[in-house]
């Protein structure tokens, strides 16, 4: 019977794409919401002061970054409005920045842990007593190499 | 029966330009964009409990006392200074033009590349107290930096007929050496010193 013979010579059929860029969205919207960008929940605020005589960091993957400045307002009920420092995600004191520094350090390659760089992000109003406590402490990690993040001016 | 052979089927590539929509969008979203810049500085290492430091090793007269006190106030050995005036009292006290003698002497010291030139020995004590912001600290640290890097400026001119910046890595280390930053700073009287 005809119903029987129909399959001789039927091509495969080519299959529908159309669907892709669904699936592609859904992949997007995956990403987006499951990926947490590291350095991006700033607790404090660093708005930082303008220095024309800046210059560019330039390893990026050696550089530890401590922000000091006043909890931002969403915190500010929590942990009030004095200058506070942020280590990765958390409020921490002076004395965790060795431990701090050290796991860093540990990070990195033999070769590399002398060009290791401590990125201060701290914000202009706060008072130098905070920031010659963290000066000292670095000094006593032996991190001697900082720069004091500023906007370029002009 | 003989098989006929297969086709392949075609592959549409009407998604390719989503999958690469999509990954530009990816890294878009997780690269950071700030460029992190600032000023450079290294800071002195902690000397050796055991180790006596010799208290004059360097002379007064070497010495500028920068000052930026709890409001705020700059004063240049113990002048109140406006901030704009900083960068050329430094620049005048490293250079020493007339060779006053209550500014930084010069030391013959021979420089790879140059030979024996004039370095000065000054050295720039940059005080602060506790109650001093940070801004004001950074604006002082920034006119200072600048006096340096006209200093620098000037030299690679004056020597090697180019700009600093334009100079290759050896006659870079020459003028570094002619004009190192030298900023001590000491901690504000009162921080913690004696933590372990």
């Amino acid at each position: 019977m005809a119903k029987f013979t129909g399959k001789k010579g039927k091509k495969l059929a080519g299959f529908s794409t159309a669907s892709m860029g669904d699936i592609v969205f859904i992949l997007l919207f995956f990403f987006m919401v499951t990926t947490t960008m590291r350095e991006s929940e700033v607790k404090v605020r660093t708005d930082v002061p303008k220095a024309s005589e800046v210059a560019k960091l330039d390893r990026k993957d050696l550089t530890v970054y401590i922000n000091i400045g006043p909890p931002i307002a969403s915190e500010q009920a929590r942990y009030g409005t004095d200058t506070r420092i942020q280590l990765n995600d958390s409020f921490k004191t002076v004395d965790d920045i060795r431990n701090f520094i050290a796991a860093f350090r540990e990070g990195l390659d033999e070769k590399d842990r002398p060009y290791m760089t401590t990125a201060l992000k701290i914000d202009k109003e706060t008072k130098m007593g905070v920031v010659s406590d963290v000066k000292e402490e670095l000094r006593r990690c032996q991190a001697l190499k900082i720069m004091y993040n500023a906007l370029k001016s002009e | 029966m003989a098989r006929k052979k297969k086709e392949m089927p075609d592959l549409n590539g009407a998604g390719m330009s989503d999958i690469s929509f999509l990954l530009l969008c990816f890294f878009l979203m997780t690269s950071s964009m700030d460029q992190s810049m600032g000023i450079h500085r290294v800071l002195p290492p902690i000397p050796p409990e055991d180790q006596k430091v010799p208290e004059n090793q360097i002379k007064g007269h070497n010495v500028l006392q920068v000052l930026v006190d709890g409001q705020d106030r700059l004063s240049v050995n113990a002048r109140i200074t406006d901030l704009n005036d900083l960068k050329e009292a430094a620049k005048e006290f490293i250079l020493n033009p007339n060779n006053d003698p209550s500014k930084s002497s010069k030391k013959e010291e021979d420089i790879p590349g140059v030979g024996m030139y004039p370095v000065s020995e000054a050295v720039i004590s940059l005080q602060n107290v506790r109650s001093t912001s940070y801004e004001a600290y950074l604006r002082v640290q920034n006119e200072l930096t600048k006096a340096y890097n006209e200093l620098r400026d000037e030299a690679a001119r004056e020597i090697f007929g180019r700009k600093f910046a334009d100079l290759n890595e050896t006659q870079r280390d020459a003028i570094t050496k002619i004009y190192k930053q030298r900023i001590s700073e000491s901690p504000p009287k009162d921080t913690r010193k004696n933590r372990k």
